[in-house]
């Protein structure tokens, strides 16, 4: 009996699909479609997992809400003791009388649906918290912001497909593959970029700082040289009222500062601020670091400034960058770094291609002795084998990482697994001699089952190993999943086809195995 | 060409109390040594710190680099020679996270050159305290759950229990869920839910299960124990190395089982058990040797040519490889014929 056509044109065509999906990661050019990808580890990139610090969030709302409350008590005429801050999300409130109970309520309900309030341990006082729900809003809203502002941020950095995804509850995992300045790019992605102007507080003593002022050193300051400067802590006017922040060159001697532009009611603040406080000092604080104090020589209207330093180009450029793409609602941390070099990476590439092209080369020829005739078959089934992983690779658009090179070569190991216990039932089949078709029907018959126990089992570690791994392990676990897979596929049906072509004609060939 | 005539018998089973002697001799032995080292060698995805990997662009010495490391005011930083011979790579680890959040890594290039002999950094692996103490524990629970997994499978497609170990399975897990909620540490969750499935099987009398999870522990002991001895880092690769080594040392295991249940069907009548078991290893020893041989082949490859990186999970694919193909013969087949003293 001649094999039925459909399988053999199931194979031809796995092959021929396979091919074009494999060819244009080696000839981008021939025809249009996705190459296979390479992690960090094999083309270089940085990987970061960043945590935002999201009490930080809650409790920079608080210290707001604590600034609102007592505004709004002044406006109502309550009068209090002390509003003050006392928790991350919590803050006491103490009132003068008894009688302003009923207003204070009345106000926190009215005005402040997010808070509630208890009594407090002494009279008059009440402890105000934030509700639950709002509280985990805040934590939400600031990851969503913080996620989209590094997002803006990189996108002006300029980097080619970077991936930029929120992990867990608090946390965003940015991947930038092929960057060649990591060092420069943390920072630019780092910096809170809260830029505040405070006025200097000139008649204070640093020694006996007042409550309303606070101490600031100047961005260029070193261990050795610091200069300190005190600054009043309320601040009316911060970067939330940019509308752009560009570099430009100083025509005196070239150097770069950043000049960046208020929106209308930011440009009302600056224009009060400065007609108020001629003659003093206006300090730039970028994430507490005074950047330059300038004396305020006249009333600044229409809303531009300058921000001045002794930048470098580069420095002010990503300055320019963060100030446009606005400030973090919350510092963010570094918790998971890795960076490999383009180097390190391409090299990692050719020693796994090499090892593969050895590793392959040895497992084909033992095959070829082992088994001759049949070792030819299995050898033309692990070379569709690795055609199949780089297709399947291909197509899920999976990633290809340098654990997962070592997979393909594992896999090549493993998948003349499949042949091998097939040829040995052929041989048995053989001596205990029946014809050679019915062997090679039998074998195969035999032998399919315990090749799918086998494999179901590497391919429940493969699994499990997915979903716990990152990065590279992952790839590791795509390429053996691939790697069982396909080795099914090409020992199971691929090889059958080949030996029922060959041996299923009318006279009876000796079987080469 | 044939490595194993047929009708080799070759007695497996009469060798099997030096087997166990022997493994029990390697698994105690892992665990002294375990205990000695305080525990596995915890790599930078484990134990948290930050690692590089430096290049310089001619030859030095690591003791200057540990001493250019020093003045620069690092208290100690651990240096490795890291590469093939020529090439001046060294690796870099720092325990202490503190140097990270300023510039540090930004002026590690220049702290670390030599005036006429810079040095580049390759790579830069930072795990924070956080993220290592999570990694561990997921690296231990997907041990775990890939072997109850296995065991589920093998209990359902050897004695077709699939009910029976799926309700045991699934009450392990949420024991184990529970349990982590009351913060109970991973390991000893593992250990507790390890012994609890072994008790299990016994009673419910799963043989296959108990032989296959029993050669799986026997496999991942004695390779972290040999780990140990060669000091040997545990990173990410190596749990990734291990889970194969389950998956893979399992293959094995299977394959010989099946043997097994199919030979029961025919030659229960002429054989005893032992009889039959032996005679099943044998019938599959000639597949198990050509495909360890073909495994450790590319393995082997892959270790003397895939560069410094993917040394150590190579290293550790071929040992497991082979304590794996061992207790296929030696100790999970064998296993069986526990019961018939029971």
């Amino acid at each position: 009996m001649r094999p039925i056509p459909w399988k053999a044109i199931i194979v031809i065509s796995a092959i021929i699909i396979s091919a074009v999906l494999v060819v244009p990661t080696f000839y981008p050019d021939i025809w249009p479609h996705k190459q296979i990808n390479l992690g960090l580890d094999l083309q270089g990139g940085m990987h970061l997992i960043m945590q935002v610090d999201t009490d930080k969030a809650v409790e920079n709302r608080t210290e707001r809400l604590v600034s609102s409350v007592r505004e709004e008590f002044k406006e109502k005429r309550i009068r209090y003791k002390s509003v003050v801050k006392s928790g991350i999300s919590k803050f006491d409130v103490t009132i003068d009388s008894k009688d302003d109970f009923n207003a204070f309520s009345e106000i926190l309900k009215k005005q402040f649906p997010e808070l509630s309030f208890q009594k407090g341990n002494s009279e008059n006082k009440f402890v105000v918290s934030m509700k639950e729900e709002e509280v985990k809003n805040i934590k939400k809203l600031s990851v969503d912001q913080a996620l989209e502002t590094i997002r803006g941020r990189i996108d002006e950095f300029g980097v080619s497909e970077p991936d930029i995804r929120r992990q867990g509850d608090n946390r965003i995992l940015i991947q930038l593959p092929g960057i060649d300045d990591p060092e420069r790019a943390k920072n630019l992605i780092g910096k809170t970029a809260q830029l505040e102007f405070k006025l200097v507080d000139e008649k204070a003593d640093i020694d006996n700082l007042p409550m309303t002022s606070e101490i600031a050193y100047q961005i260029s300051d070193t261990e050795n040289k610091k200069t300190p400067f005190v600054l009043k802590k309320s601040t009316t006017l911060t970067g939330e009222y940019l509308t752009d922040a560009k570099v430009n060159f100083d025509t005196q001697f070239n150097d770069p500062y950043v000049s960046i532009e208020f929106n209308s009611k930011g440009a009302r603040i600056f224009d009060q601020l400065t007609a108020e406080n001629i003659q003093k000092r206006l300090a730039i604080v970028l994430d507490g670091k005074v950047y330059s104090a300038p004396v305020i020589q006249d009333r600044i209207s229409g809303g531009k400034a300058q921000i001045t330093g002794s930048f470098t180009v580069e420095e002010a450029r990503d300055l320019a960058i963060v100030l446009r793409a606005g400030a973090l609602p919350a510092p963010v941390k570094i918790i998971e770094e890795r960076t490999v070099g383009p180097t390190l990476g391409a090299d990692s590439i050719k020693k796994g291609l090499i090892s593969m092209a050895v590793g392959g080369s040895l497992v084909i020829i033992f095959m070829a002795i082992y088994y001759s005739g049949a070792g030819l078959i299995a050898n033309f089934a692990l070379i569709i084998n690795i055609l199949l992983i780089g297709a399947g690779l291909a197509a899920f658009q999976a990633t290809l990482t340098l654990p997962g090179i070592a997979g393909m070569i594992l896999t090549i190991g493993m998948a003349v697994d499949a042949n091998v216990l097939i040829f040995e039932r052929i041989r048995e089949e053989l001596r205990l001699g029946v014809s050679t078709y019915a062997a090679i029907s039998n074998g195969f018959e035999r032998a399919a089952l315990t090749i799918l126990d086998a494999n179901v089992t590497t391919l429940i570690a493969a699994i499990v190993l997915f979903q716990f791994g990152t990065g590279p392990v992952k790839g590791f676990a795509v390429t053996l999943t691939l790697g069982i897979l396909s080795s099914l596929f090409t020992a199971l049906f691929v090889s059958r086809v080949i030996f029922d072509y060959i041996y299923s004609g009318k006279g009876t060939k000796k079987l080469s195995i | 060409m044939e490595f194993i005539k047929p009708g080799t018998n070759i007695n497996f089973i009469g060798q099997r109390k030096t087997a166990f002697f022997l493994s029990l001799f390697l698994i105690i032995a892992s665990i002294l040594t375990l205990i000695a080292h305080k525990g596995p060698k915890y790599g930078v995805d484990f134990a948290g710190g930050t690692q590089f990997i430096v290049e310089y662009e001619s030859a030095i010495s690591t003791g200057d680099v540990r001493q250019k490391l020093i003045d620069s005011g690092l208290k100690s930083p651990v240096i490795q020679k890291f590469g093939e011979e020529g090439q001046n790579q060294f690796q870099i680890r720092l325990l202490d996270s503190e140097h990270l959040d300023n510039s540090f890594i930004k002026n590690l290039s220049n702290v670390i050159s030599v005036s006429n002999n810079k040095a580049n950094i390759l790579s830069v692996d930072m795990v924070g305290p956080q993220v290592s103490n999570e990694l561990r524990s997921k690296a231990l629970l997907a041990i775990f759950y890939s072997l109850l997994f296995i065991t589920i499978y093998i209990s359902g497609r050897f004695e077709m229990k699939w009910g029976e170990s799926g309700v045991i399975a699934g009450s392990l897990m949420g024991a184990v869920y529970l349990l982590s909620l009351l913060n109970i540490s991973i390991p000893y969750l593992i250990l507790f839910a390890l012994t609890a499935s072994l008790i299990i099987f016994w009673y419910r009398d799963l043989r296959f299960a108990m032989g296959a999870i029993c050669a799986l522990i026997h496999d991942v002991l004695i390779t972290v124990g040999l780990f140990s001895i060669l000091n040997i880092e545990f990173n990410l690769p190596i749990i990734a190395a291990i889970l194969t080594i389950i998956g893979y040392s399992l293959n094995d295991t299977i394959i010989v089982f099946d043997r097994i249940r199919e030979n029961l069907k025919t030659e229960k009548e002429h054989l005893s058990l032992g009889e039959l078991i032996n005679k099943s290893i044998n019938e599959t020893l000639s597949r198990t040797i050509l495909t360890s041989g073909t495994t450790l082949l590319v393995l082997i490859a892959l270790f003397v040519l895939g560069g410094s990186i993917i040394h150590d999970f190579s290293l550790a694919m071929i040992t497991g490889i082979i304590i794996g193909t061992y207790s296929s013969i030696f100790i999970a087949s064998p296993f069986l014929l526990a019961w018939k003293s029971k």
